[in-house]
């Protein structure tokens, strides 16, 4: 599982072998299995720390949650017709709407763009300060923490929930249980029940929920989020990281020595002595590290590791170690930050006897930040010159022409407009390319196309050549179409057919 | 991050899972048994899964599973049952109003022309061709030349009673087949032909006279065709000054009208169609361009 343990290691249990069987013997020695390659889990009972990456955790936790329960909630105006829903995945419509910006299918690309982002700026987050997401931000985190929360309120700290996981069964003890799975599965109906108000018109769809009138499948979707929050926050928490998130994998291949990351500092800790002893051994002289070996870090960590074996990749990077170790050396009156945010280069520059060195800014967080800018810059720039009206042109497949009585020539067009802002539009639509050419819109006037709010109307559209205008028997064409209301205006080419001369 | 290691405490020997390539062991890092059994928990359910679902692939066809569920089958009632409802709404309207009334309102007009454009496939293209164009003897809809009108009413009517369909209200007139019947003589029907070609600037036969043609078409077509030779919708007599020739424009083709007559037969729709979708047809052919 651990990062730390490094290759050498490897080579050092070969050669231990090598002396324990004689050389001969490590060449064909195939080492043994030692143990099932399956195990039981072994319940991680974090116990509570203070201490500023706990409160930096509160904050975070509270302003995750509040912006997740609260989102759906927030109204926004956009005219009559229209949902006033701030945040609403409209899957009916096929609309997403944030805020005054309404995303349409076709513009699945800034989904695209937004996970490429995503990515970046998690690449970013890990070359400077290593898994900021996965310590503050990540659900999987905030959930757990919270979830511990209601456990610690319920059940007492780590000691108390030891001693109650050891003891027969008992009525307080059901009575205990009985509460703490209960507020949990209360917290992931919640979680689940507001899942579902992103896809509807909250108010609207709390009240069917509450009326047993909402469709079917927002039950189910709240039913199937109860039991993973339930399952993922309350039983799995830290496997979940180890296990089944790809992240930590990445990140290991993505960090190197210049990125901060939580780091025990051995030099200043090693080696471990109690107080007493490293009192003896300072006073004849001798080296005594500045951890006393008190677990405190150990008994803290809600993914079960010890962080003095070094970077690993089951630390989420929460920091709690950090105020668990500030907090005993601050009763024991050394300085703080025997754990803490370091990077590997000053590790070994401070090794040398060197002084520290940062290095933030650095190629890859340069190309990470351009990369970030640059994109986020493009999507902006994209979203601001989006068109909110569409024009399609589709000359007639059959037949390119038709010849009239008078002799004049005709094509025909199928033509779709599409209307992406709120409120029925009335566009006006010109060909250019052929002097003296006529337009017609069946069923309508080309000065005055009407279409729906938010929505695509098609028109047939004919264009007439005099007779003896006599065109070429290709003709570029291009279409004009403009709004005046807004002088916005959308432009399509296509060709106007005409018999040979 | 190697070093990282805590240099005082060397790590103990590490488990391996007793695999080794080259010298190179694999580390024993246990997975949780839970893990194991959600394998096996997935492998149970896939068995249950074959015999309700369809699983398995045979030579012809597959294992249907109890529940004789099909996602195709799904799909296709769901838009079965849309497209009926809508008919059924959509059929009620159409039936209720008249082509005036249909094409003011556009959201009937846009249900009109989608119900007519499908309905012209499937009963008026083996004439007409698929789009409308039409073939020597079969009228082109596309343009602007109508025999019987070209109003969508006058288009619903001929559409409803046909021409020469054996409708009592059908469209009735003959191009008599003056040669076989004796009233014009080939040098005649010649002349007759190459005077009416002439009033579209098209070459006639050589050497026949046009004032002997121009006197014999005041005598014998105009009555149906008018003095100036421009047609009469009320008898299907077509305009004979414009490019659009429904039986060819060559000199031959027209002495051959002259001599032999032409009975083109458009069939009544009445009884056929319902009168929903006549009334869309004459929108959908009116709307392709070429309606007065």
């Amino acid at each position: 599982m651990s990062l730390a343990r490094p290759t050498r290691t490897v080579e050092k249990a070969t050669a231990r072998r090598a002396g324990k069987f004689g050389a001969a013997a490590t060449r064909t020695a195939i080492p043994a299995v030692t143990g099932s390659l399956y195990a039981a889990r072994t319940k991680i009972q974090p116990q509570a720390v203070r201490g500023t990456f706990r409160r930096i955790k509160w904050a975070l936790l509270a302003v995750t949650l509040v912006v997740y329960y609260a989102l759906p909630f927030i109204r926004w105006d956009r005219g009559p017709g229209e949902p006033s829903q701030a945040v609403l995945l409209d899957l009916d419509r096929g609309r997403f709407h944030f805020f005054s910006i309404a995303l349409w299918p076709q513009d699945v690309t800034y989904v695209m763009g937004l996970l490429i982002l995503a990515a970046l700026i998690l690449f970013l987050m890990n070359a400077v300060a290593g898994r900021v997401w996965c310590g503050y931000l990540c659900p999987q985190t905030v959930w757990t923490d919270l979830f511990l929360a209601v456990e610690r309120l319920i059940e007492g700290d780590r000691r108390e929930r030891l001693k109650l996981d050891a003891a027969p069964w008992s009525m307080e003890k059901i009575a205990l249980r009985t509460m703490k799975h209960s507020i949990w599965l209360l917290i992931a109906w919640w979680t689940g029940g507001a899942w579902v108000l992103y896809f509807a018109d909250a108010p609207t769809l709390v009240v069917q929920l509450a009326t047993f009138q909402a469709p079917a499948p927002a039950y189910v979707a709240i039913l199937t989020l109860t039991a993973t929050t339930y399952l993922l926050a309350g039983h799995m928490r830290e496997q979940v990281c180890t296990y089944m998130c790809p992240w930590p994998r990445i990140q290991a291949a993505l960090t190197d020595e210049h990125a901060y990351n939580i780091l025990y500092r051995d030099a200043r800790g090693e080696p471990r002595v109690s107080v007493k002893q490293a009192a003896a051994l300072r006073a004849v002289g001798k080296p005594a590290g500045d951890c006393v070996d008190c677990f405190a870090c150990v008994t803290a960590c809600p993914a079960g590791i010890d962080i003095r074996d070094g970077l690993q990749m089951d630390c989420i990077q929460c920091g709690l170690c950090v105020d668990a170790c500030d907090t005993v050396m601050g009763r024991l009156g050394r300085p703080a930050g025997l754990i803490g945010y370091d990077t590997e280069a000053n590790r070994r520059s401070r090794a040398a006897g060197r002084g520290p060195v940062s290095r933030i800014v650095r190629p890859r967080t340069i190309l990470y930040a351009t990369l970030v800018a640059g994109i986020g810059g493009f999507m902006l720039y994209q979203l601001g010159a989006r068109s909110f009206m569409g024009l399609s042109v589709l000359h007639d497949r059959n037949p390119l022409y038709v010849t009239l009585s008078d002799g004049s020539i005709r094509n025909g067009y199928t033509v779709r407009l599409s209307n992406k802002r709120p409120g029925e539009r009335h566009y006006a639509l010109a060909v250019e390319g052929l002097a003296g050419a006529r337009v017609e819109v069946v069923g309508g006037a080309p000065g005055d196309l009407p279409v729906p709010s938010d929505a695509t109307q098609e028109f047939r559209v004919l264009v007439f050549a005099a007779a003896d205008a006599r065109p070429d028997p290709s003709v570029q064409l291009t279409f004009h179409l403009t709004d005046a209301s807004t002088g916005e205006t959308a432009r399509a080419q296509d060709t106007f057919k005409a018999p040979a001369p | 991050m190697a070093d990282t290691a805590n240099p005082g405490t060397p790590p103990a020997a590490p488990e391996t899972t007793g695999h080794e390539w080259d010298g190179i062991a694999e580390y024993n890092n246990p997975l949780p048994r839970w893990w194991l059994y959600t394998l096996y928990a997935t492998i149970v359910w896939s068995f249950g899964y074959w015999v309700a679902y369809p699983a398995w692939p045979l030579v012809s066809g597959y294992t249907g599973g109890v529940l004789g569920y099909s996602q195709r089958q799904t799909v296709l009632d769901e838009v079965d049952a849309v497209r009926r409802d809508r008919n059924a709404r959509g059929q009620t309207q159409l039936a209720g109003a008249s082509v005036a009334e249909i094409r003011a309102d556009p959201a009937l007009l846009r249900l009109a022309l989608a119900t007519g454009k499908a309905a012209f496939g499937d009963n008026c293209a083996a004439c007409h061709g698929t789009s409308a164009t039409g073939r020597t003897g079969y009228p082109n809809l596309q343009d602007d030349d109508w025999l019987w009108g070209g109003s969508p009413e006058e288009i619903e009517r001929t559409i409803r009673y046909g021409a020469r369909s054996g409708n009592g209200e059908a469209h009735v007139g003959d191009m008599p087949a003056f040669g076989r019947d004796g009233v014009l003589k080939r040098d005649e029907a010649e002349a007759v032909a190459s005077y009416v070609l002439s009033l579209s600037g098209k070459p006639g036969v050589a050497g026949a006279s046009l004032e002997k043609g121009a006197e014999t078409f005041a005598g014998t077509c105009a009555a149906c065709h008018g003095e100036t030779a421009k047609g009469n919708p009320e008898m299907g007599a077509p305009n004979l000054t414009d490019p659009i020739w429904l039986y060819g424009s060559s000199p031959e083709q027209v002495v051959a009208t002259v001599m032999n007559g032409r009975k083109g037969v458009m069939p009544a729709w009445e009884g056929r169609l319902d009168p929903a979708t006549i009334k869309s047809l004459a929108v959908y052919v009116h709307g392709l361009g070429g309606g007065h």
